[in-house]
C-alpha cells in the first residue's frame, strides 16, 4: 500500500517536471534571444533529468514492470497526474516566465523539505532538484520583475500572463490521500505546508514587478486526478508521436 | 529599466559583455567569449547558461565590452616587434638546480 502511494506521489512530481520540461523545450529555436533560448533549454533539461529519476522511481515502486520510458511515452491523458499549471501553453515569453515563476516558487520550497523524506530514493532526487530549483526561481523571478516593471508592453503582457495562470496556482496546495497519508509517514511533504512559504516568495516579487493577482478567480484543479485541460492531449500527441508510431525505436 | 517605456526602438540591441571563466583547475579567469545582456546580472546568468554547461567553470566575470581598451592591430609591429630580437629576456640561459621543479 505504501509503495502504491509512493509510486503515485513520485508520478505526480515526475509528471509535473516532464510536462513543464516539454513546454520549455518548445521554445528551443524560438527564444527571444540566442542566450535566452539556451537558458530555457537548460531549465528544460534540468526538469527532464528530475522527471527521469522520478518516473523511474514511480515505475519501480509500482512493480508492474514499467520503466521511465514506458511511463512517459505509454500513458494517455487520463493517466497523467501533473498540475494543470504546467500543461498550459507557452503563450508569449511573459506568459511562459510567469508560469515558470509560479511553479519554481513552489519547487524551491518543496525539494529541500522532501530531501528530508524517510524514503531514501525520494530524498536523494529531492536533494539534487533543490539545487536546480534554487537557480530556476532566481531567474524566473528576475524576468517577472524585469517585464512587470519594464515597458508598458512588457508590463501588460506579464499582467495578462498572471491573470491567465493565477487560477491554476491553487492546485499546487491541494492534497488527497496520497499526499496526506505519505506526509503522516514522513515520506511526502504536505502541500498545505508549502502555501505560506510560496506566498512569501511570490508576493514580494509581484509587488516589485508591479503586478497584481486577479481576485475571486477560484481554483482550477483536477490534474492530479487525470482531469486535464484540452492542452495536454495536443502536447502528448507531439511528445509521444515517435514512440507511438515506432514503438521501442532507439537511436 | 526603472521607468516604463523609456527604451526606444534604436536601443533594442542590448549591450555586449565579455565573459571570463575560471576553470575548475585554472588559477586565473580566461576570456571565453561575449554575449548580449540588459545589465551585468543578466550577463552573469547568461554566461552561466551559455559557457558553463559542461562544468567548465568555478567563477565568472563579465565586463562591458566598451570598457575594454584594446591595442590597435595596425600598431602591432611598433609594439611587439622590438621584443622579438631580445632573446636574452627569456630565462633560458640559467642552469636550474634539479630541486626546482616548476619553472
Amino acid at each position: 500500500m505504501a509503495d502504491a502511494l509512493t509510486a503515485a506521489y513520485a508520478l505526480r512530481l515526475g509528471d509535473d517536471a516532464l510536462i513543464l520540461s516539454h513546454r520549455l523545450s518548445e521554445w528551443v529555436g524560438h527564444g527571444p534571444e540566442l542566450e535566452e533560448d539556451i537558458a530555457l533549454a537548460n531549465t528544460a533539461l534540468d526538469l527532464l533529468g528530475q522527471a527521469r529519476l522520478l518516473l523511474a522511481c514511480a515505475g519501480a515502486r509500482e512493480g508492474r514492470g514499467r520503466d521511465e520510458d514506458a511511463l512517459a511515452y505509454g500513458r494517455d491523458v487520463l493517466d497523467f497526474s501533473n498540475l494543470l499549471l504546467v500543461e498550459q501553453p507557452n503563450g508569449d515569453f511573459a506568459q511562459t516566465m510567469v508560469r515558470q515563476f509560479l511553479f519554481d516558487a513552489y519547487a524551491v520550497e518543496l525539494w529541500p523539505r522532501l530531501s528530508a523524506s524517510r524514503d531514501e530514493a525520494l530524498a536523494g532526487i529531492a536533494g539534487k532538484a533543490a539545487r536546480e530549483a534554487a537557480y530556476h526561481v532566481e531567474q524566473s523571478a528576475a524576468w517577472v520583475v524585469r517585464m512587470g516593471d519594464g515597458t508598458e508592453e512588457s508590463h501588460a503582457r506579464a499582467q495578462a500572463g498572471l491573470d491567465l495562470l493565477w487560477p491554476y496556482a491553487g492546485e499546487i496546495f491541494e492534497a488527497d490521500e496520497v499526499e496526506t497519508t505519505l506526509a503522516e509517514k514522513g515520506i511526502a511533504v504536505a502541500p498545505s505546508v508549502l502555501r505560506e512559504h510560496w506566498q512569501a516568495r511570490v508576493e514580494p516579487v509581484l509587488e516589485e514587478a508591479g503586478l497584481v493577482p486577479p481576485e475571486g478567480t477560484g481554483v482550477r484543479k483536477g490534474g492530479r486526478q487525470g482531469r486535464h485541460s484540452e492542452h495536454l492531449g495536443h502536447l502528448l500527441a507531439e511528445f509521444q508521436f515517435m514512440q507511438r508510431a515506432y514503438p521501442g525505436a532507439e537511436w | 529599466m526603472s521607468e516604463r517605456g523609456e527604451r526606444s526602438g534604436n536601443e533594442r540591441d542590448w549591450p555586449l559583455f565579455e565573459v571570463f571563466i575560471r576553470a575548475r583547475t585554472g588559477l586565473h579567469h580566461r576570456h571565453c567569449g561575449s554575449l548580449h545582456a540588459a545589465d551585468p546580472e543578466m550577463a552573469l546568468a547568461r554566461a552561466r547558461d551559455v559557457y558553463t554547461r559542461r562544468g567548465e567553470g568555478t567563477s565568472i566575470w563579465v565586463v562591458p565590452s566598451d570598457s575594454i581598451h584594446a591595442s590597435d592591430p595596425a600598431d602591432k609591429d611598433m609594439l611587439f616587434e622590438p621584443a622579438m630580437s631580445k632573446i636574452y629576456r627569456h630565462p633560458s640561459f640559467y642552469d636550474l638546480p634539479d630541486d626546482v621543479e616548476n619553472m
